[in-house]
Formats: structure tokens, sequence, C-alpha cells
């Protein structure tokens, strides 16, 4: 298919349970029962008007639904490929739309999102595989029946295989198209459990290193339509200049003579910013550009905020153990046993850090003459967030908001966000006419929704055997569930299950453990950010176990393996990357760091080798590896691939990624301003899969947490001084090294 | 407002618009060739990256006066059919990943193997460092026009073990 993602063959169409005809065989029973857990009588009654999962054309087209947006992050492929393992279809023949968002259908059964029709936190492959498999085999299973009566041969005498249904008692075999023009489908799905289900050995599909991905041809030549390519007849263009805290005011200085300039419609002054209103995106920068605007922060929660006289407050609510805390993880008592031990104590900091997708965020929308109904089009993590809200504002139902999904140029995180295209509805509703909105990259960058700054404090305790016996990590940093996840934000009473992601020790054998978080409330727009807090907290955390290491006078490889004993995963990937690496090999000049994480069920564990140009503060990565245990692998040449991005946005945030703050404003404006890793700066990294049989676990994130500890414990090995601020710049290093 | 003419992927091409507009609105919304993306408008990321007469130019500050009666090439005239031996290597070394910097990517690796067919490690990386690729395919990128360029992986890039029991990555 070509990338548009809008698919009105099935949105809003009338289906009981299947339709058939010219378009072919549709399934949409399937899934919904097998992804919600629910009887399929209440199912049939909640989907009889929605979309399929699976369409079989009369040409034996396969084509599949992809509940999950396409970041780059290969969703678009493995779905789709879960379903086609099951149901043996022919992958030449398969292609993959987006599915709308419509949960009670879409959702994803993940327990982190209960159903939600989100993006995130890698749950897509955890969350939709075994319901996916289930829906493919039924559908496979409702193939074979129609044959059993077409050919009146017993259904138990068919097999299936490459997009065919076979006799081979009498060698017969019939297309899966050419079956489409004369099935039908019951209203019940046939009984299909997991012990129906292919063994992993018997994958033909699931696991095949030469499966490109669906997206790959359009994304070479200029055809992957993403949200910025968006056309809608009609459509006005528009930039928002955005408040750069929240609930900042604007006074525009100029706007009359802004409005003046050709091609521009209107100034709006909005509650979230400016808007410049043009004819054409060049009509509406110019004038974005020429705008002149002051800010008032006088209201805004941020009022005042400055990230480096912060650090003072950071590292009091830190310190001072009266300071209001949430318990994150706990095993045993840690304060009854810290007395008999040896300590080590330490602090660690990250900074602010910014999204940088490339693509700068966009939305089109159109809200209908009444007032009732919209169509939004962009690239999104969470439609049905959008839809639920834009609803709220026209004082509608969801179902009335149409989303139509695009590629998204660049997520990690970002577009879980709703705002752009809640303000592209905004601006629809007001000016009466579609409108596109495209932020520039400064305006991307005063909304910025960064990944926190975080402080630590870290206690350890070694009893006489040099056991770690007593483990303390306190996080302070700003909660970004309750922005960015409310409801469990709220219904904990105020966790933060994406900020403290990476905390725990639950696959170290430390038999007394205590992480606490500790909010810095400043009112900064705090949001998730490829590997959520796992991406701060297992830097802390693995560069002090390294420590840890040294006053128990063990090996940093020797004292992971030990505390991961009991956890033959987690062992197995550790000492897969030290031999990989040949960790315990001499290399005169530069030094060896490993760390591990087993962020969402994902077991990893890298190593970095490093050398330090003592002169200049630089730090240089010479080799980095990479060891991942993730359950089966569905598309290996793309886990591969996953890991290495990972690997790279992680080392961007590890030597250069730091946003400044001061009255509550971010103080970059574009790529000039805030760089970010480029190619001259990437090591060779070499990714190791080690497979298993266990249910697979999400790939997108997982290369992020052990990059910064494992470059951090290199530095400290080759010079003897431990890096524990994030990111390592040149000035840090110098002033670490003396 | 000025009429300009040019040729964009081997048509002609007349628009009216303002001399100064930059190059990048013209192709992407005039001529509706959306394949070259904005990501910064300050020439600091290379995702609007084009060819003016064969050479790589940032098409998000060029202003349209520029190219008047010059050959624009986009990544939609680079080969008719993907049949480039960068956008085939591009497929093969399975480099996008959200894809949104990939014409960019791919349009300033055309020029470079255009003026140096064979070059070094060294050689790309010099090229290609304006080019941000966020979601991290750099060394995909290394590789794959070193395969274009019909060189061994080995200098290239990474490589991949895999201890797999799906075995064959």
């Amino acid at each position: 298919m070509t990338a548009h993602m809008d698919h009105e063959t099935g949105n809003g169409i009338a289906r009981r349970d299947f339709v058939k005809g010219a378009a072919g065989l549709t399934f949409a029973f399937a899934l919904g029962g097998g992804l919600l857990n629910r009887s399929a009588q209440a199912l049939a009654a909640e989907t009889s008007t929605l979309n399929a999962w699976i369409t079989i054309g009369t040409d034996g087209t396969v084509t599949l639904m992809c509940p999950s947006a396409e970041m780059g992050q290969g969703v678009f492929t493995s779905l789709p490929l879960v379903l086609a393992e099951e149901l043996d279809a022919d992958w030449s023949k398969v292609k993959a739309e987006f599915a709308p968002p419509i949960p009670p259908i879409y959702g994803n059964p993940h327990p982190f999102f209960n159903g939600a029709q989100i993006t995130a936190g890698s749950t897509a492959v955890p969350g939709y595989f075994q319901p996916l498999r289930i829906a493919g085999a039924q559908a496979r299973r409702v193939l074979i029946d129609n044959v059993a009566v077409h050919w009146k041969v017993p259904a138990a005498e068919l097999t299936t295989a490459n997009g065919f249904v076979i006799h081979s008692k009498s060698g017969r075999r019939i297309g899966y198209g050419d079956i489409a023009k004369f099935a039908t489908v019951p209203k019940e799905p046939p009984k299909v459990t997991a012990a129906d289900l292919k063994k992993p050995s018997q994958f033909k599909l699931i696991g095949r290193a030469n499966i490109g991905r669906l997206d790959v041809p359009a994304k070479v030549n200029g055809s992957a339509k993403y949200g910025i390519d968006a056309d809608v007849p009609g459509m006005v263009h528009a930039c928002v200049v955005e408040a750069p805290a929240e609930g900042a005011k604007a006074t525009v200085l100029n706007s009359d003579d802004v409005g003046k300039m050709t091609g521009i419609a209107a100034v709006i002054p909005l509650p979230f910013g400016v808007a410049v209103v043009g004819n054409s995106v060049a009509a509406a920068q110019a004038g974005r550009k020429a705008l002149k605007v002051t800010w008032d922060t006088t209201a805004s929660p941020a009022k005042g905020f400055d990230s480096e006289a912060a650090k003072q407050e950071y590292a009091r609510l830190g310190q001072d153990r009266k300071a209001p805390a949430r318990t994150a993880y706990k095993v045993g008592e840690v304060w009854d046993v810290f007395p008999g031990t040896r300590q080590v104590e330490a602090t660690y900091w990250s900074e602010f850090c910014y999204h940088a997708q490339m693509e700068p965020m966009n939305a089109v929308a159109s809200v209908s003459a009444d007032g009732k109904s919209a169509e939004i089009w962009t690239g999104t993590q969470f439609g049905a967030l959008i839809a639920f809200i834009v609803s709220g504002i026209l004082k509608t139902t969801p179902d009335k908001i149409t989303v139509h999904q695009y590629y998204l140029g660049g997520g990690y995180g970002r577009r879980i966000g709703p705002d752009i295209a809640i303000q592209a509805a905004i601006l629809s509703s007001i000016v009466k006419k579609p409108v596109k909105l495209l932020l520039t990259r400064e305006d991307d960058l005063a909304a910025v929704h960064p990944r926190p700054m975080s402080y630590h404090v870290l206690k350890a305790g070694v009893d006489k055997n040099n056991d770690v016996l007593a483990w303390y990590h306190r996080l302070v940093a700003e909660n970004v569930s309750a922005l960015a996840a409310p409801p469990s934000y709220e219904a904990s009473g105020g966790d933060d299950l994406i900020g403290w992601r990476g905390l725990d020790q639950a696959c170290y054998d430390i038999p007394h453990a205590l992480a606490e978080g500790v909010r810095a409330n400043n009112g900064i727009r705090v949001w998730p950010w490829r590997g959520i807090g796992a991406g701060y907290n297992k830097f802390a955390a693995e560069a002090f176990l390294d420590e840890v290491a040294e006053l128990a006078g063990k090996d940093p490889l020797a004292l992971r393996l030990e505390l991961t004993k009991f956890q033959p995963r987690a062992h197995a990937v550790i000492k897969a990357v030290a031999e990989m690496s040949d960790y315990s090999k001499k290399r005169p000049g530069h030094g060896m760091g490993i760390a591990f994480s087993d962020y969402h069920g994902t077991y990893t564990a890298g190593v970095a080798e490093v050398s330090v140009d003592r002169q200049s503060g630089k730090i240089t990565v010479h080799n980095y590896w990479l060891a991942v245990d993730p359950g089966i692998v569905l598309q290996p040449t793309h886990v591969h691939a996953q890991l290495e991005g990972a690997v790279v946005l992680a080392l961007s945030a590890a030597f250069i990624e730091q946003l400044a703050f001061k009255d509550g404003i971010a103080q970059a404006s574009n790529f000039n301003d805030y760089p970010v890793l480029r190619m001259a700066d990437v090591p060779p990294i070499h990714t190791m899969i080690v497979a298993t049989e266990n249910p697979p676990t999400g790939i997108g994130e997982v290369g992020i947490p052990a990059v910064a500890p494992a470059i951090a414990n290199a530095v400290a090995q080759l010079t003897g001084k431990r890096l524990r601020h994030l990111p390592m710049t040149p000035q840090r290093v110098k002033k670490a090294l003396g | 407002m000025a009429t300009i003419a040019f040729t964009i992927n081997g048509k002609p091409a007349r628009v009216e618009a303002d001399g100064d507009t930059p190059l990048l609105w013209i192709i992407r919304d005039h001529l509706k060739l959306t394949g070259t993306k904005f990501g910064c408008g300050i020439a600091q990321c290379g995702a609007c990256t084009v060819h003016v007469d064969g050479e790589p130019v940032r098409s998000c500050i060029t202003p349209l006066q520029i190219v008047a009666g010059r050959r624009v090439t986009t990544i939609e005239g680079l080969s008719p059919d993907s049949s480039h031996p960068l956008q085939r290597a591009w497929i093969e070394e399975q480099v996008p990943q959200c894809g949104y910097c990939q014409s960019g990517q791919i349009m300033t690796a055309a020029a470079l193997l255009k003026r140096n067919p064979h070059p070094t490690r060294a050689q790309i990386v010099e090229a290609m460092n304006g080019n941000i690729c966020r979601c991290g395919t750099y060394n995909h990128i290394i590789r794959a026009i070193g395969r274009a360029a019909g060189m061994t992986q080995n200098e290239h890039g990474t490589k991949h073990a895999d201890a797999a029991s799906s075995g064959e990555g």
C-alpha cells in the first residue's frame, strides 16, 4: 500500500461479524474477544458496526489492521506479522492499514494500559501478541471449515500453508482469495486456545531475518505520508507561537503590522499562545517570524523556575529524609540493617532533555459547520485521547471525531501529547475552515515536554562477607505521570509509574532495598521520553553499583553476575555481553564499563569501551556492545536496528543534551543551540540477541538505560574518577578529573 | 510576486510566488512534492536537502529566485521507481526507522556518490555529518552508502552477532 492511512473503507460501515462480497471476506469478531477477554456475546454486540482486523480479498490480498502508531519502532510490520503467522498467510500478499482509534476494539490489553489504544511504553508487541495470534488462528480455522464444507471432506484432513488450504489426500489446494469468493463467517468465532497455537519452532514468519518492514519502501522515495503531508481541500495554514511556559500570557506588540503582511489572514490570541493564520506555510511562518511577542509568566506554575537555582532545592528534598516521599520499591528493612554494614553514599544528576523529533509537531483539523464533529489528520501515539479531548471541547462524543493516522516523524513519547491536535481543532472552529497547524522548530522547542531533571541520593551497605545487604535510592524529580497519565497518578495517590521506572532492583539479590520518589513540583511540563525513568534512574543505580563493587572489593562484572545468580535470564545477558566484548581483556589507554537493565522485562546488558582526552575532557566511545533477551523475537533484523537506534539516542543524552530553564522558559531555540548526536560521534555498536522462548517483551526503548552508566563506569575504570552528572560534557569531565 | 521558471525533476515548472520564498515550501506546497521535509528552517538538520544543478542544498534557506532557470531534483526525481543504487541499498539495509529524515539523507548521499563514487568511511561521515537522524540510523546509513558504492560492508559499520534461537539475524 501507499502510506496513506485514511481508511474510509472500513470506518462506519455496518457489519455483522463479517462482510462478504467483492471485497472478499472480513473477520470482525476475531480480535475483540481475545483482546478484551470478554465473552463472545458481549463482543458481538460491540463489534457489529465496527471495523475488521483481517480482510481477505478475492484476489488473495490479506489486509491486516495495525492498532498502534508507526514511529520507526516497526509495529506496522510486527503486529501484522503475528496475525499472518497464525493465519498462515502468504506474506507477499499482506498489506497493513492503521486501525482508527476505537479502544473497545483496538485497545492494547497490556496491563500497563488496560485497554487504552495508546502506543507507548514498548507495549504493543507484549500486549497484542497473544490475542493477535488467537485472532489469526480463528480466521484460519474459519477458512478451513468453509473449505471442508465446500469439498465435503473432514476439516481435520485439511492443512494450511502460505495462503492455501490443502487437502493432501486428494492433492487439492485452494488459495485464500478463492475461498473468500464463497466462504461465510460464523457469528461465533471458533474456539481457539493457546494450546492450539503454533510452537515457536513452527513459526514460518516470526523470527525470520529477511522480512522487510512494510513501511520501508515508501520511506526511500518520498511517498511515505506523515502528518505534515496531510493535504485537505480548502485548508489554511497556521503557526502557533507557543507559550513557553504553561499559562504564560502573551502580549503581541505588532499584531496589526503582521496582519497586513502578504498572505496573512489573521493574528489570533489564544489561551495557549498566539496563532498566525495564512494562506500558505511560507506566509504563516513569515508572519510568525515577524511577530513580536512578550510573555508574562505571572500566572504560570513554572514562574521563576531556574533549573540551575532549583538544584539547591532538589538537593534539599533529596537529603532531607523528612521531605515527603513515596515508596517506589521496597524489600526488607534497609534502615534496620544499614547500621551493621560498611557503606557508600553518592548523589547523581541528570538534566532536562528535549525530544527533538525530526518532524515538528503538527496536525490538520476540520471542525464541521455545526461544530459538532471534526476530522483530524495527524501522526499520533494516542489518537483516542485526541478524539476524547476534542469531543469534550466541541461538546460532542468521541465517535464524532475522526482521527486519520499518519506515519510519525519521530515520537519518542512526544506524540503521546494531544496538545497540537487540540490547538488545530480550536483554530478550525474559530476560522471555520480546515486548519493545518505546523509548529516551527523554535515553537516546537518552546512547547517542549522534557524528560525531567533528576537528582538521586544513593546509599548501599555491604556485610562482613562483602555481600550487598542494603540499597537505598531516593529520586527527586517532577512527576511525569501527574502530567502524562493523570488517571494512574490520581488512582495511586501520587505515584509516578513513568518517572520511577528503573528505581526497583527486582533482578538483583539484595535482601533490603528501598526506593523513594520525591516530587519536585515546579510546573515544568515533563513528559515520557524514550526509556522514561529507566533512562536516568538506571544511570544513577548502575553507575553507583560500581561504587558498591569498589567498596566490596569486587569486579563490576563479577558483582553483577553474583547479584543475578537467581535470575537466569538476567545472568545470561550479562555473561553474553561480557563474552562478546571480551570485557576482561586489558586495553591500554581504554576503559571498559558494564551496566545492566531489566526495563519493562527485557533483559539487557551493555559494555562501553572508552578513552578520555584529559586536555579537552572529551570522552570517545570506541565500541558499545549490547546483549538483549526480549523473549521470542519477531523481526530480528529490526530488533538489531531498534537497539542500535536507542543506543544512539542514549549516547546523545549521555554526552550532549541538556535544556536549561529560566523563569520557566526553555533556554534553547533550535538545533544550533540544542545540538544532538551526529554521525561523526557514533561508535561501532554491536548488538546480540539472546533469544528465549518466553513471551516477547518490548524492544523500542530497551537499548537506552545501560548506555550512560556503562560509559561512566568505563571512565571510572580508566581514570578512577566517577562521573555522576548527565550529560557527561567535556566541562564536567574535566572538573571530575581535576 | 514573480513568475519563476525552473526545472523540477526533469520537468519544467513555473510558479507565482515571492522570490524570497524558501524553495522548500515551493516544492512542498506549490508543486505538492512532499517527500522533501521540514526539520529546522535554519539549515541545521538536512531534512530538506535537494539538488540544484546536481549540488546538495538546504531548500529551507534557499530563496526561490536563486533556482530560476536551474535544475532542481527532489527525492521523487532521484529515480522513477526507487531503483537508484542508494534507494535499493536503503531497502536492503532496512535503514529507515521513522523515515522522516531519510529523503534528506539519501539526497545528501547521492550528491556524495556523484562526486566521489567510492568514498572512504571518513569521507562518508564528513559528507553526512550535517544530516541529523534522531532515530539513530547513522551506522545503517554508512553501511547502505558503502553497499551502494559497491564496497565491502566490513569496512563500514557495525556487525551483528546473533545467538538467537530464531537464528537468521
